[in-house]
């Protein structure tokens, strides 16, 4: 039942490793913030159009510069609306529902993503800090024509 | 040791196991190369259903009957008795194949493209929903087999000695089959069977992710820990040594009971309805699941040195020439721990709670999981047949160079399909996608060169296949018939291991911690009360 020496500085240095990751992956979920999507409201996929939300998706402009609501509607498959405009440095809320089945939503070349699964809104804030345009897709297999399903997304200078 | 009684069923779940590999490969083929851009050989909903149907054969039907006549090979080896009952055996291989029949008829004839994750509100052939818990319910049967053999073997004067490694880990790897599989039958009979038969109009799509991933992320480890088996227990004989650490290789698989389970959210980071908090707990559980890893890396590692001095060699890494690289099961083995090690590092990303967002469903997470059940569980599978079948059939190999080719032809290719698609994958290349071309947007620029590259080393990765098919069926067909040594008889250790042999303690653990890990987060979900979704069928 003895251990090697080197395996338990292994077996140590293997701990210790777990436990360096835990810190970092904390510390930047609860202190700088970055979490992973959570937020979620309940609807009923049959009626989306019962919420002026998603009868009428769009971007709607809070605080100018600084806060925008996107109501978008993804399903089979297209968003709406497939393109969306905000200015860079402005905190964007995403408010995303299906009426069919479950679809991905990722902006290309950020971080910027969450899964949206009827029956539910998926909720999530983003900052976008570099103008461009942005290819949005969906990566969750949606049906024969997922592969044309995209959006954009226009980060302007201001 | 003569042969056994049960024999007939290692050998015909290493045959179905080998139907399967093949078939899988000519689908895995099909896509590697329909992703080329500007090649284009099947419609889009072919691409979908060979998607399925890839999953479904590699994943499901693949492992399982290879894990099936392995463990029975371990137990009936190592105990030196056939398992516990001969009817068992025949009732659960019956099961089974009835079971992959009725989910496999669906799938090939395009009533079930919804890949082997099934994601409701997309809707199959009710067949294929029971078929898959016909299949479950077949595999509870077979462990129970097992298991029971375990029992009668103690009860023959066996109640003081230490379990057998292998077998150890066979009963470890049952135990987690067991705690997985119940995340599935609640997902398959109590919301898909119900709403795919039309009994009841709605089904809750989250809550259904929350089961599946409950028995997702574990199911990973039914496929792993036989891989392992065959690390800790073949590998030692073949290179005529002992194992660096019989102490640490139980330990090693009482933490896979303790940690397999309770990480399905690492699965779920993007979902909505599932709070950040909850996420960080299966962050912290998935990366504790990387200590049994990391000390089997030491442990092998350590049993080749033993073995590689014994032999000659010399210097700090010098003994690495002096080990058998000619030999395939070696280098099988070695190999596929060489991926697995790049699999833990990519598995880290996933896991990790903030990082995971960059490569969630892109092409990351398939090259990821083409290093571990890809690499660590069927290039392990490979590489022992080509051990255990002159064993079981008293042929000889048909080619040793040709098992070496095949091998050697394997790494190269993981390593040339896996590498670009953990790349497309960080430039947001999104996976299970038909065409990933989006009409030329300039953010899919420099995808394409990956892409050719993927598809070249799963052309390698198929070669590599037809490679030990065409061995496997010359070996049976016009091997020499040879009296082949059968492995001696393992020396089994007297007295106790204290706690470290308590399966029930950490079975009574394991099963603590999924409540710990599931139950509040689910009521949560519950608590939401979504009117949940009518199905939606995929033609």
């Amino acid at each position: 039942m003895s251990i090697n020496k080197y395996e338990k500085a292994w077996l140590g240095f293997s701990i210790i490793m777990v436990f360096a990751f835990l810190g970092i992956t904390g510390y930047f979920s609860f202190v700088v913030g970055f979490q992973p999507p959570q937020d979620a409201e309940v609807i009923d996929p049959t009626k989306i159009d019962e919420d002026e939300r998603f009868a009428n998706p769009r971007v709607e402009e809070v605080i100018p510069g600084e806060l925008y609501n996107v109501y978008m509607v993804a399903r089979m498959w297209s968003y709406t609306p497939k393109e969306i405009r905000v200015p860079k440095g402005a905190y964007v809320k995403f408010y995303i529902t299906s009426p069919d089945v479950q679809h991905g939503f990722h902006v290309v070349g950020t971080n910027v993503q969450a899964n949206v699964i009827p029956g539910y809104i998926t909720v999530i804030t983003a900052k976008f800090e570099k103008a461009g345009e942005y290819l949005i897709v969906c990566n969750e297999y949606c049906g024969r024509g997922h592969q044309f399903m995209k959006g954009t997304l226009i980060v302007t200078e201001g | 040791m003569g042969n056994f009684k049960d024999d007939v069923f290692i050998r015909l779940g290493f045959y179905v196991s080998y139907v399967a590999i093949g078939l899988g490969a000519l689908f895995g083929l099909l896509q590697v190369l329909e992703r080329v851009p500007g090649i284009s050989i099947i419609p889009a909903d072919k691409y979908y259903l060979s998607l399925t149907a890839h999953g479904v054969i590699m994943a499901l039907v693949f492992t399982t009957f290879f894990i099936m006549a392995l463990a029975i090979y371990v137990v009936t080896r190592e105990l030196g008795i056939d398992t516990y009952s001969h009817a068992l055996n025949k009732v659960a291989y019956g099961l089974v194949i009835v079971g992959t029949v009725m989910a496999a008829v669906p799938i090939l004839l395009g009533k079930a493209s919804v890949l082997y994750t099934f994601y409701p509100p997309m809707k199959a052939s009710p067949f294929f929903y029971i078929g898959a818990t016909i299949l479950v319910i077949g595999s509870w049967i077979f462990a129970a087999n097992i298991l029971l053999t375990v029992k009668k073997w103690r009860s023959m004067g066996n109640t003081d000695k230490k379990l057998p490694l292998g077998v150890f880990g066979v009963v470890a790897t049952l135990i987690i089959w067991y705690i997985a599989t119940i995340g599935v039958a609640i997902e398959m009979l109590f919301q898909l069977i119900p709403w795919s038969l039309g009994l009841v109009e709605r089904i809750d799509p989250l809550l259904a992710r929350n089961f599946f991933w409950y028995f997702g992320h574990p199911l990973v480890y039914f496929w792993l820990l036989p891989a392992y088996i065959v690390w800790y227990t073949v590998l030692p004989r073949l290179l005529n040594v002992r194992l660096f650490s019989d102490f640490l290789g139980r330990v090693v698989f009482m933490l896979f009971i303790l940690f397999s389970t309770p990480v399905g959210y690492h699965h779920q980071f993007m979902d909505p309805g599932i709070e950040a908090g909850w996420k960080y707990l299966h962050t912290a559980t998935t990366f504790f699941v990387f200590v049994p890893s990391l000390i089997t890396a030491f442990t092998i590692t350590a049993t080749m040195e033993m073995a590689a001095r014994a032999r000659g060699g010399k210097g700090l890494l010098g003994w690495i020439k002096a080990l058998p690289w000619r030999d395939p099961t070696f280098a099988s083995v070695a190999f596929a721990m060489i991926l697995f090690g790049f699999a833990g590092a990519t598995g880290a990303v996933n896991a990790g709670h903030n990082l995971n967002y960059v490569v969630h469903n892109t092409a990351w997470i398939p090259g990821h999981l083409h290093l571990t059940v890809g690499s660590a569980v069927a290039l392990t599978f490979m590489g022992v047949s080509y051990l255990l079948l002159p064993m079981l059939t008293g042929r000889k190999l048909y080619s040793t160079k040709l098992a070496l080719t095949q091998v050697y032809l394997w790494f190269i290719g993981m390593i040339l399909f896996s590498a670009p698609m953990h790349y497309l994958g960080i430039l947001g290349s999104p996976r299970r996608t038909y065409d990933v071309t989006f009409g030329g947007h300039p953010s899919t620029q420099g995808w394409a060169p990956l892409l050719v590259l993927a598809a070249i080393g799963g052309t390698l990765l198929f070669a590599s296949v037809m490679l030990f098919l065409y061995n496997v069926l010359r070996t049976l067909t016009s091997g020499a018939r040879v009296e082949v040594a059968q492995p001696s008889n393992v020396e089994i250790p007297q007295g106790s291991l204290g706690v470290v042999d308590n399966f029930k303690l950490f079975t009574a653990i394991a099963l603590l911690l999924v409540l710990m890990a599931y139950v509040v987060p689910t009521m949560n979900i519950i608590n939401l009360g979504t009117p949940g979704a009518p199905p939606v069928v995929i033609r």
